[in-house]
């Protein structure tokens, strides 16, 4: 019934976050410009201005505060958002931390970005996997029309009461936050039914009469205690998202695997690892490689944290390789997901893990096919091949 | 909007309990004492790391019987925000927000969020308890730190750099309501804060707390200080409110250098101005000198 008020129009990712906001009812926003963020929270500021969208928004005096305020918000219960990008995120990183820590559910966009120097505002997934160890969920969005989705269900899973943890959601800047794409607007008593109102007093109770401390002091088992409870809201977490994508599929029509998106996997003996926007370009270079015969699939990460552990060695088991493509680098150590990947690689499976794409650097659908048949090749004519660390740039694989 | 109040009406209940982790005479826990009077407990405390972080005690034990929110350094302004705006957005009443923070994270660190909040006007009291230098880390300088005081981080000279006069700047601000109290004058603190309770917007009541061990006195002279700062001059109890800037009762015969004692009397007991020169005496108390001028200027300009 519902589905009378949708709409199909063309949106570039920073509107559609936008869009999502105001349809998940938030109530509170704070706003800190970073390019490429920026048009989101002008977007929510034009909506909130105009009275489209009823709710606080603040104009802090950085991202810092951006991220405080919205914690607090948040805490006090009412729904929040922030966005931010890069050095943004930077700037925010000893609040990533209390935010996660203190269990607070909120979702934040994040429009990913290199980090300097040199200055370069072109995408990169380092930002966002800064997060990576701080208790927030991660997500990222392939396309346009999934950032729109993932804000949405971003707020179901962060307050969910086996969850109570931010969401970070995230969309490449400039390939997502600035490129128009045709989507689906959901009806508004669609959202509703999908994503309640949030209850105020969950995790926190701001009553009057109500006395209690957060975040004091405590013991060093207390500390490790309530690390141990954040793993295990990670743990449920991947049930909660897997949950929620599927009510998400039955009211919107749409479904995305979960935390992974499994893409001509079911009979591949070749299997791709990636995650991000450029997942589409692989996919046509995925069926590029179908057309020539050779058995790939795509097995693409929907969620950072909670890692798809589960998702990845149940569908890496039995292949001949994997190869990990990441746009991120752990400096020391390599690509990030191709390290989180590798423990998953049975002994006796090929692995590249291939660093490409800094800073903005562009891999068409072409240079992936070229890439992942030089692998499936060193398999071929050497029976197995191991290399964790490769880059590619402009046509070149090579090993420092 | 005089708010006036007699001993007897302060009520008897405790909302900062015995048995805190403090340094014996410590000002902070004084300051607390009147605010949670004053609220009766019905207040939301969004407290920085400092001191108040770490005197309330160990989960699961506390010594604030009210809501207490511990967030990071910089942070407190601008969780106490999104708090209120929160708030706000429930429509329900249950007390002000109110920061309660250190010198430090004032002056310093949170300067940002602190000056961001104020120019939004948030619905935030806040409260600088300040005792004139980092002593959670161990009495390090910070930009309250007065001219000439020794800390762990001016060990020898003694600070060289003017404090900072965040009253002026909060007041710059164009907030509805700013601030000076001491913990030696509780019943001065109570009133501005039931006065500051009844305005909307940002209020900000710098609250002069001398620290023994960080000062270096004897801890059964926190209060003693704390008067002598005013009898001397030193501290200048004032309030601007209702575009209106006075200076309050037990600071106004001070206006008249003769009625002060001397400064020295003040500072000989503190083991931070041990030795000092007559030299930076001097411009300890040219500044001093400089202060009632600009307040007694500014009272006729908001008169
Ligand atoms: C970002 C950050 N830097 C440094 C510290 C260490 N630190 C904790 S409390 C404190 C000093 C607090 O001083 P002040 O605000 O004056 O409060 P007081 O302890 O004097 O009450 C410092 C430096 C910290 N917690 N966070
Ligand atoms: S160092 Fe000073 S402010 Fe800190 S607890 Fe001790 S007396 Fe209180």
């Amino acid at each position: 019934m519902g589905s009378m008020g949708r709409v199909k129009t063309a949106l570039i990712g920073n509107h559609a976050v936008a869009y999502a906001v105001k349809m998940a009812r938030v109530k509170f926003i704070a706003a800190y410009p970073i390019t490429p963020q920026t048009i989101i929270v002008e977007k929510l500021a034009e909506m909130v201005e105009k009275g489209e969208l009823e709710a606080e928004f603040v104009n802090v005096e950085s991202e810092f505060a951006a991220l405080s305020a919205t914690m607090g918000a948040a805490m006090a219960g009412a729904r929040a958002f922030t966005a931010t990008s890069s050095h943004g995120l930077l700037y925010m990183y000893e609040m990533i931390w209390w935010a996660a820590g203190a269990r607070v559910p909120f979702v934040m966009a994040v429009a990913n970005r290199a980090i300097g120097p040199p200055w370069n505002i072109h995408t990169d997934h380092n930002d966002i996997l800064t997060m990576r160890d701080s208790g927030w969920i991660i997500s990222m969005a392939e396309n346009v029309q999934e950032t729109f989705d993932l804000i949405i269900q971003s707020y179901r899973i962060a307050e969910d009461q086996r969850v109570l943890l931010p969401v970070a959601v995230g969309l490449e800047g400039f390939i997502l936050s600035h490129t128009a794409e045709y989507i689906e607007l959901p009806d508004q008593w669609d959202v509703d039914s999908f994503l309640p109102s949030r209850d105020p007093d969950k995790p926190y109770r701001f009553k009057a009469g109500e006395r209690y401390t957060v975040g004091g002091l405590g013991s060093d088992e207390n500390y490790m205690m309530l690390k141990i409870a954040a793993e295990k809201a990670m743990i449920n977490a991947e049930q909660v998202i897997n949950e929620v994508d599927r009510d998400f599929g039955k009211i919107f029509g749409r479904e995305y695997g979960g935390l992974v998106e499994r893409y001509k996997v079911d009979d591949a003996k070749y299997l791709v690892i990636s995650t991000g926007s450029w997942s589409g370009t692989i996919k046509q270079a995925v069926d590029i490689l179908r057309d020539e015969g050779y058995p790939v699939g795509l097995l693409r990460l929907r969620f950072i944290r909670p890692f798809p552990s589960m998702d990845i060695s149940k569908n890496i088991s039995g292949v001949r390789g994997v190869i990990v493509f990441d746009r991120d680098i752990s400096l020391g150590r390599g690509g990030i997901i191709a390290s989180e990947t590798q423990p998953y690689v049975g002994e006796s499976s090929s692995f590249w893990g291939v660093v490409a794409g800094l800073g903005g650097v562009d891999v068409s659908s072409r240079e992936f096919a070229d890439v992942i048949k030089m692998f499936i090749s060193e398999h071929e004519s050497n029976g197995f091949s191991r290399r964790d660390l490769l880059f590619y740039m402009n046509g070149e694989v090579f090993e420092l | 909007m005089s708010v006036k109040v007699r001993l007897d009406q302060i009520p008897k209940e405790k909302y900062s309990l015995p048995g805190n982790a403090a340094c014996p005479g410590c000002p902070h826990m004084i300051g607390l004492k009147i605010v949670g009077k004053a609220f009766r407990g019905e207040a939301t405390l969004v407290i920085p790391a400092g001191c108040s972080s770490i005197v309330p005690g160990y989960h699961p034990y506390t010594s604030l019987d009210m809501r207490v929110i511990h967030v990071p350094f910089a942070s407190a302004p601008a969780v106490a925000t999104g708090i209120s705006r929160a708030l706000k957005i429930r429509g329900e009443d249950i007390g002000p927000v109110i920061v309660w923070a250190g010198d430090g994270a004032t002056f310093d660190i949170g300067f940002a969020t602190l000056s961001g909040s104020a120019v939004r006007n948030e619905d935030i009291i806040y409260i600088v308890s300040d005792n004139e230098a980092y002593m959670n880390t161990g009495v390090q300088a910070s930009g309250s730190t007065m001219y000439g005081a020794r800390t762990t981080t001016t060990p020898i000279l003694g600070k060289k750099d003017r404090r900072k006069e965040i009253d002026l700047i909060m007041l710059m601000h164009k907030i509805p309501y700013v601030a000076t109290a001491s913990i030696a004058y509780p019943l001065d603190f109570y009133e501005k804060l039931l006065k500051a309770s009844k305005i909307k917007g940002f209020r900000f009541i710098h609250l002069f707390s001398p620290c023994p061990p960080g000062w270096r006195f004897d801890d059964s002279k926190t209060v003693e200080i704390a008067r002598l700062a005013v009898e001397t001059g030193a501290w200048i109890l004032f309030e601007y409110a209702e575009g209106k800037l006075t200076i309050s009762p037990p600071s106004r015969i001070y206006a008249d250098k003769s009625k002060r004692k001397p400064l020295r009397e003040y500072l000989e007991l503190q083991g931070r101005f041990k030795g000092i020169s007559e030299e930076d005496l001097k411009i300890i108390e040219e500044m001093i000198d400089e202060n009632w001028r600009v307040l007694e200027t500014l009272s006729k300009i908001y008169s």
